[in-house]
């Protein structure tokens, strides 16, 4: 297992111009940005829905690279999306998975058999062409600069620390910078899109 | 013989008016009702179909091609719409989407009595929500379609335009 900002810091390196999802990474990803303006921080707007607001993302934006980090929460929750990337197969939507093994924003509490599934084979068994597994930061950075020069679509499942959130809600800090209305608003003055 | 087709729901005109209305992606589930839709969608080469195994999906899906510029559709009916609250009200909602749902009305009757609950919960779960719809049970009725596309541009929010031609507009 890794922490998130480091692998976030060492994927900043080889990020480029791509429009980047964080997910549940967000407040990490905030503070590393070199090109907030291609980044989509939308904290969690409603659970599982990460990796397909990304992929339309992907489907709408051909030309640009998209990048979503997703959360093994959230895509137990809806792991039929990975049937409908492989099927729309955009070649430019990277899929990072960031497994903690549990809801760390309800307490810490396991997800379903939590250490015991393997992500990259069930993208792989849906269809993505490629898929990997990294559970040492050091494999992690050896091989990005590689995933990122392939095309999509691509899954990487990543073995991240759990961050644990206990507080309630209302008294949780908000690592948010913008309201995701001018997150989209920003993104789309980005790409030339008239909203 | 006219006046039976014009009591029914035309796919054709169905798909005009997306047409019409620029959409370029259609996000979908099938159901039993939409087969010759289907048929015709799947030959019209400006449209994008994405299916989806689960209507929650098609509100993140939708949300994501609409921030990238694209107009999308959401095809799905009633009972997957109510799996799909949470879905509607952070990605649909919460992120100010302008776009159009297309739901089969299952258990639709004009007489206001049915046996199926996916009929009696449908308008009351929209009206939770907040969500504007539009009732279109034949060809007559389909510049409603319309008029649910250019609410959504204006008020930056999905609106709904029901289905209530369940047994035989979409079928062959």
């Amino acid at each position: 297992m890794f922490r998130t900002a480091d692998m976030l810091e060492i994927f900043q390196q080889y990020r480029g111009d791509a429009i980047v999802v964080p997910g549940r990474g967000g407040r990490h990803w905030v503070h590393l940005s070199g090109n907030p303006s291609r980044d989509v921080p939308l904290g969690d707007p409603a659970m599982g829905g990460h990796a397909s607001f990304a992929c339309g993302l992907a489907l709408a934006q051909p030309d640009k690279k998209v990048i979503v980090f997703d959360s093994e929460g959230d895509l137990q929750m809806n792991l039929g999306i990975l049937t409908t990337i492989a099927e729309q197969a955009p070649t430019n939507f990277y899929h990072f998975l960031l497994d903690n093994e549990c809801y760390a924003t309800t307490g810490g509490q396991p997800v379903p058999n939590a250490k015991n599934v393997a992500y990259d084979v069930m993208a792989r068994g849906a269809g993505y062409p490629r898929a990997f597994a990294f559970e040492k930061l050091e494999d992690f950075a050896n091989n990005i600069k590689a995933i990122l020069d392939q095309p999509g679509p691509v899954f990487v499942a990543m073995k991240v620390m759990p961050e644990i959130e206990n507080e309630p809600i209302g008294r949780r800090q908000r690592w948010q910078t913008r309201s995701r209305e001018q997150v989209v608003k920003d993104l789309q003055a980005e790409l030339g899109i008239s909203g | 013989m006219a006046q039976a087709q014009d009591a029914e729901l035309s796919p054709e005109i169905v798909l005009e008016e997306m047409k019409k209305n620029g959409v370029t992606d259609v996000v979908w589930l099938p159901d039993s009702e939409t087969n010759w839709l289907y048929l015709l969608m799947q030959a019209e080469p400006s449209l994008r179909l994405i299916p989806v195994s689960r209507e929650g999906l098609a509100f993140s899906m939708a949300a994501g091609l609409a921030a990238g510029g694209k107009t999308p559709i959401i095809l799905i009916q009633n009972t997957g719409l109510m799996e799909s609250g949470d879905s509607l009200r952070g990605w649909g909602l919460g992120l100010n989407i302008p776009v159009v749902l297309m739901v089969g009305y299952r258990g639709w009757t004009r007489h206001g009595i049915t046996q199926d609950t996916a009929a009696t919960y449908t308008e009351r779960f929209l009206n939770a929500f907040g969500i504007n719809y539009y009732l279109v049970e034949n060809s007559a009725d389909a510049s409603r379609i319309s008029v649910a596309f250019a609410e959504a541009q204006k008020t930056k929010r999905p609106v709904a335009v029901l289905v209530g031609d369940e047994y035989h507009g979409f079928n062959r």
